[in-house]
C-alpha cells in the first residue's frame, strides 16, 4: 500500500549528506551511479539516442552548478541532486497502484517495477525531480540508495555503502543513519548546519546538505606581500612554491 | 508543465460528460426534464461517450496502460485511485439509470434512486481529477483553492450547456438556458479570480530554499547538469512566453465564456435556438480546451529551480 510506514522515535532513516564546501563537481558520483544501477535494482537506465544530437537518458544523480554571493566573494557551489528519501514523501502517497513505497525498516524510497502503469504523477508529485522516466519500460525509476550494495554480503564490508559515495574522491558524500543522533553522519550534520532542501514544502527529507564553509579572508590574503613572511627574496620559482605551501 | 493532449482532452471530455450525467441523474427522477426514453438515449449516450472517450485518452499517456487496473487498489491515500474507483462506480449505476430509464421507461423508484446515486458520484469523479491538482504541492499553480472550484464550475457549464442544446430536441427549454447564464458567469469570474491568483500569488520557493544556499549571498545557476534536454525537462521544464499566454487567455475568454453567454443568450430569446445553442457548445469546447492547456502550460514546477529558475 502506498500508506506511509508509521514514524518511530530513533527508527532507522538512511540517507546520504552531501557536503557541498568539499564537492569539486567532478560527476564521478553521477557516473558510478549510472554505471551501477545500469546492472542493478533498477536496471537498465536507458539512454535514448546516445550518440547523436539531443542524446539523453535516464539518471538517478545529476550534479549541477551555482554561485553563491557577488563579486570577489563569490563562490562555485558544485550541487549533485538525487533522491532525498523524504519522510513525508508524497511521491509515494500519489501512487495509484501501490508500485511507489517506503519501507517501513530503513525509510528507503523505491518503485516496484512490476506493478507501476507509468502515469507519471509520481514525478509531479517530487518538489526535487528525483523522478526519471524509463520510455523503453515504460516504468517510473529512481536512486535506490543502492539498495543492492549496502546490504550487499558478496561484497566487502566496506564497499557496503552506495555507488556514489564510495567513488567520491573528495569524500563529499557520506552515507549513515540520519535516525540515530549518534551516528557520524548525523553529528556531521549537528556539527556542520546540515540543511533540508524546500522545508517550506514539507516533505522532510532524509538527505542532507553541509553548506560550503565561509571564506577565509580572501582579499587580506591577496594583499600581504609575500616577501614580508616568506625567505624566498626575488626567486619565483620559490615564492611560487612558498605560496603553495603556505595555502 | 508539458500540456500532454491526451491529459487536456480527457480532463475537458470527462468533466463535461459527467456533468451532463449528474444533470440528468438529478433533474430526470425529478420531474425536471422530460422523460421521454429517446431523450434518456441521447443524453445517456453523449454523457457516457464523453466520459469514456475521456477516460481512454488518460490512459494512453500511460507508460503501461495494461496495468491501468492496478490503478483501483490504493484509495486510501492517491486521489488519482480515487478517481479510477469513482468512476467505474459512477459507469455501474448510471449503466443501471440508462437501462432504467431508456429501456424501461422508469424514471421513478428504483431508476431513479440510481440516476441520483450516479449524478452525486460523477460530482465526486470530477472532485477527485481536481484534487488531484491541488494535492500537489511543487506547483503553486495548482495547489490552491481555485483549482477545485474552477473543475467543478467548467465542467457543470459545458454539461448545461450540452443539456440546452440535447433538450431542444423535444421542448423549448426557459429554465436550463436562464441557469446556463448564471453559471457561465459564476465559472468566468472563478477562472479569472484563477488567473488573478496566480499572476499575484508571492512565490513559494526559491533556488536558495532549494539549494540550501544563500548566506554568501544572491543564488543563481552556472551550469545545467547536461546540455541536453532530460525527462525532467520534457516533462515539468515547459515555458510560454508572457505574450503567447496573454493572447492565449483572450482566446479562452471570448470562445470558453463570452460566446457560450450570448450564444446562450440568444436562444433563450428564441434567435435561430438550435444554431445558437449549438454554437455555445462548439466554442465553450474549444475554450475549454485553450483555458486548460494553459493550466499546464502556465504550471511551474519546483524542479526548474535547478535548471535556472530563480522563484516559482
Amino acid at each position: 500500500m502506498t500508506d506511509l510506514p508509521a514514524h518511530h522515535p530513533g527508527g532507522k532513516k538512511l540517507g546520504l549528506v552531501i557536503d557541498l564546501d568539499v564537492c569539486v563537481g567532478c560527476h564521478a558520483c553521477a557516473t558510478a551511479c549510472k554505471e551501477w544501477n545500469s546492472g542493478g535494482h533498477s536496471a537498465p537506465l536507458p539512454d535514448f539516442n546516445p550518440y547523436g544530437e539531443g542524446a539523453w537518458g535516464v539518471w538517478f544523480n545529476r550534479i549541477h552548478s551555482f554561485e553563491e554571493g557577488v563579486g570577489a566573494d563569490a563562490r562555485t557551489v558544485h550541487f549533485p541532486r538525487s533522491c532525498l528519501h523524504c519522510e513525508e514523501p508524497a511521491c509515494v502517497t500519489v501512487c495509484p497502484t501501490g508500485a511507489s513505497y517506503k519501507r517501513a525498516e530503513d525509510g528507503i524510497v523505491l518503485v516496484n517495477a512490476d506493478i507501476c502503469i507509468g502515469c507519471k504523477l509520481c514525478s509531479w508529485a517530487c518538489p526535487y525531480g528525483a523522478r526519471e522516466f524509463d520510455e523503453d519500460e515504460g516504468v517510473m525509476k529512481k536512486c535506490t540508495l543502492c539498495i543492492d550494495r549496502i546490504y550487499n554480503e558478496n561484497l566487502a564490508e566496506d564497499e557496503r555503502v552506495p555507488a556514489c559515495v564510495m567513488v567520491c574522491p573528495t569524500s563529499a558524500r557520506h552515507f549513515g543513519d540520519l535516525g540515530d543522533p549518534n551516528s557520524a553522519v548525523s553529528e556531521l550534520v549537528a556539527e556542520r548546519g546540515g540543511k533540508d532542501l524546500m522545508p517550506e514544502l514539507g516533505y522532510r527529507p532524509v538527505n542532507k546538505y553541509l553548506p560550503p564553509r565561509r571564506n577565509r579572508n580572501v582579499a587580506a590574503a591577496a594583499n600581504a606581500d609575500p616577501r614580508a613572511t616568506a625567505p624566498a627574496g626575488d626567486n619565483k620559482l620559490l615564492r611560487w612554491v612558498d605560496r603553495l605551501l603556505s595555502r | 508543465m508539458h500540456p500532454a493532449l491526451s491529459i487536456i482532452f480527457f480532463t475537458t471530455a470527462s468533466g463535461a460528460g459527467f456533468a451532463l450525467l449528474t444533470l440528468t441523474g438529478i433533474a430526470v427522477p425529478l420531474g425536471l426534464l422530460p422523460s421521454n426514453p429517446g431523450f434518456g438515449l441521447l443524453t445517456l449516450a453523449t454523457a457516457g461517450i464523453l466520459a469514456v472517450a475521456g477516460l481512454l485518452s488518460s490512459t494512453l499517456h500511460l507508460g503501461r496502460p495494461e496495468r491501468a487496473w492496478r490503478a483501483f487498489s490504493q484509495w486510501k491515500t492517491s486521489w488519482l485511485s480515487r478517481e479510477g474507483v469513482l468512476s467505474v462506480l459512477t459507469f455501474v449505476l448510471a449503466a443501471m439509470f440508462a437501462v432504467g430509464w431508456v429501456i424501461f421507461g422508469r424514471i421513478g423508484g428504483f431508476t431513479g434512486l440510481c440516476g441520483i446515486l450516479a449524478a452525486a458520484l460523477a460530482v465526486g469523479t470530477v472532485y477527485c481529477t481536481a484534487m488531484i491538482y491541488r494535492s500537489l504541492k511543487p506547483i503553486q499553480q495548482w495547489h490552491n483553492r481555485w483549482v477545485v472550484p474552477n473543475y467543478l464550475a467548467l465542467g457543470l457549464m459545458s454539461g448545461l450547456l450540452l443539456l440546452d442544446l440535447i433538450v431542444r430536441f423535444w421542448a423549448r427549454p426557459i429554465a436550463i438556458p436562464l441557469v446556463a447564464l448564471i453559471v457561465i458567469a459564476v465559472a468566468w469570474w472563478l477562472k479569472e479570480s484563477y488567473w488573478l491568483h496566480i499572476d499575484t500569488a508571492s512565490a513559494q520557493s526559491t533556488v536558495a530554499s532549494a539549494t540550501g544556499l544563500g548566506r554568501r549571498g544572491p543564488v543563481h545557476m552556472l551550469e545545467p547538469p547536461n546540455t541536453e534536454e532530460n525527462y525532467l525537462l520534457k516533462e515539468m521544464g515547459f515555458r510560454i512566453g508572457r505574450k503567447h499566454r496573454l493572447r492565449l487567455r483572450f482566446v479562452a475568454r471570448i470562445a470558453g465564456f463570452a460566446v457560450p453567454l450570448l450564444a446562450t443568450l440568444a436562444a433563450l430569446l428564441g434567435i435561430a435556438p438550435m444554431l445558437a445553442a449549438l454554437i455555445a457548445v462548439l466554442s465553450a469546447g474549444l475554450g475549454l480546451v485553450v483555458e486548460r492547456w494553459l493550466f499546464f502550460a502556465e504550471a511551474k514546477h519546483t524542479v526548474t529551480l535547478y535548471y535556472g529558475a530563480e522563484t516559482v
